[in-house]
């Protein structure tokens, strides 16, 4: 057991980015007690921290652990003992994930505004460009990552990491990069590709994809022209419109305006 | 917890004693998810919200008394015809809060 207190390892780990589970008795008299779990190996799990009974934390760790996966954080019931069918304790399992990731290919204008927002909606900021004139960490400080590489050689390397979470954008508008990129891109699981470019420069692509083979199932993964219609103009406003295009996605919602629906605004 | 991990870390760095309050259940239409989270210190200092600032100024209260008396507790804010007039969310659902001194 380290002597470290347990908030002080949570923080460190938090810091890190690691994703790490913190369950916590909410009654009784060991209300407050605390366990925390993280894999600091594929196949390897930390437990640090008791509820107080070694069969409760057996059940907790193993239960904190499947939060972690699904990126979940909620209220559970257990026995004394950790009894999955009793109810006489509440642990409290808050699952810090880890950030999900937005990979951005080609180091413009629109790509410092969409940094900006990414970093506030909480988002690991890839930038990626195979000019090193541009994709420079000067121009883009709030980045966590500038790669000067071909957008599909990161892909190859980070792209069976990614979930239904993350997003990639291609804002390059150069068929060189676009097309190999987008292809990168399709193969990865990631809930949203946004691709820049104007109605024509989007018509062009599609026949370039089908080119190299890309089909019309893959196609309608491709968000493209990228944005909600909000009327966005500059590349500020255009990464907002991105933005809430991908939070709409993630949550199936219409992206209409809540004063022209009815029904609840939080599911 | 995330979002006011750098407050925490000063406050504790500081000797500030805190409690934190964190959403752990949510009943119906709420503003926050399980897991947001509040800190507040000794002083009356404040760091993140619960909620979208309808039950904020309750829960300091609540807070600073947990750091009075050491005591965790859970506390629920909800609305119906009884508490009409009492603290409750504007938009109709029920949250759940367990608030607790920053001692671990």
């Amino acid at each position: 057991m380290s002597e470290t207190p347990i908030f002080d390892r949570l923080a460190a780990l938090l810091r890190d980015e690691v994703p790490v589970a913190l369950a916590t008795v909410l009654d009784g008299p060991r209300a407050g007690a605390k366990l925390m779990v993280h894999r600091p190996a594929v196949d390897e799990v930390q437990v640090e921290g008791t509820l107080g009974n070694n069969d409760l934390d057996r059940v907790v760790a193993r239960d904190a652990l499947g939060e972690l996966a699904a990126g979940r954080s909620g209220l559970r019931h257990y026995g004394d003992h950790g009894e999955a069918r009793e109810e006489s304790l509440r642990v409290f399992i808050e699952a810090f994930a880890a950030p999900p990731r937005m990979l951005l290919f080609g180091a413009v204008d629109f790509t410092l505004a969409l940094v900006r927002v990414a970093k506030v909606l909480g988002y690991r900021v890839t930038v990626c460009d195979a000019r090193e004139v541009f994709a420079t960490t000067q121009r883009f400080p709030l980045a966590d990552e500038v790669v000067v590489d071909w957008p599909d050689r990161l892909l190859a390397e980070v792209g069976p990491d990614l979930r239904r979470r993350d997003a990639i954008c291609v804002l390059t508008h150069d068929v060189k990069f676009d097309v190999p990129a987008i292809v990168a891109a399709l193969r990865t699981s990631v809930g949203y590709i946004g691709v820049m470019g104007s109605r024509r420069t989007h018509e062009d692509r599609i026949g370039r994809l089908a080119d190299v083979g890309v089909t019309g199932a893959e196609m309608a993964r491709l968000r493209s022209p990228i944005g909600l219609d909000i009327g966005a103009r500059t590349p500020e406003e255009t990464a907002i419109s991105v933005m809430s295009e991908i939070i709409a996605l993630r949550t199936g919602r219409s992206a209409r305006a809540l004063s022209d629906t009815d029904g609840p605004i939080h599911d | 917890m995330r979002e006011i991990l750098k407050d925490l870390e000063r406050w504790r760095r500081q000797g500030q004693r805190v409690a934190i309050a964190r959403v752990v259940d949510l009943e119906g239409s709420g503003p926050r998810l399980p897991g947001a989270s509040m800190a507040v210190t000794e002083d009356g200092q404040v760091a993140g919200s619960v909620s979208g600032g309808c039950v904020e100024g309750a829960v300091v209260v609540e807070a600073l008394d947990v750091l009075a008396t050491g005591d965790r507790r859970m506390m629920t804010f909800g609305y119906s015809d009884d508490e009409a007039f009492a603290v409750g969310l504007t938009c109709g659902g029920t949250i759940h809060l367990f608030i607790e001194p920053l001692d671990w």
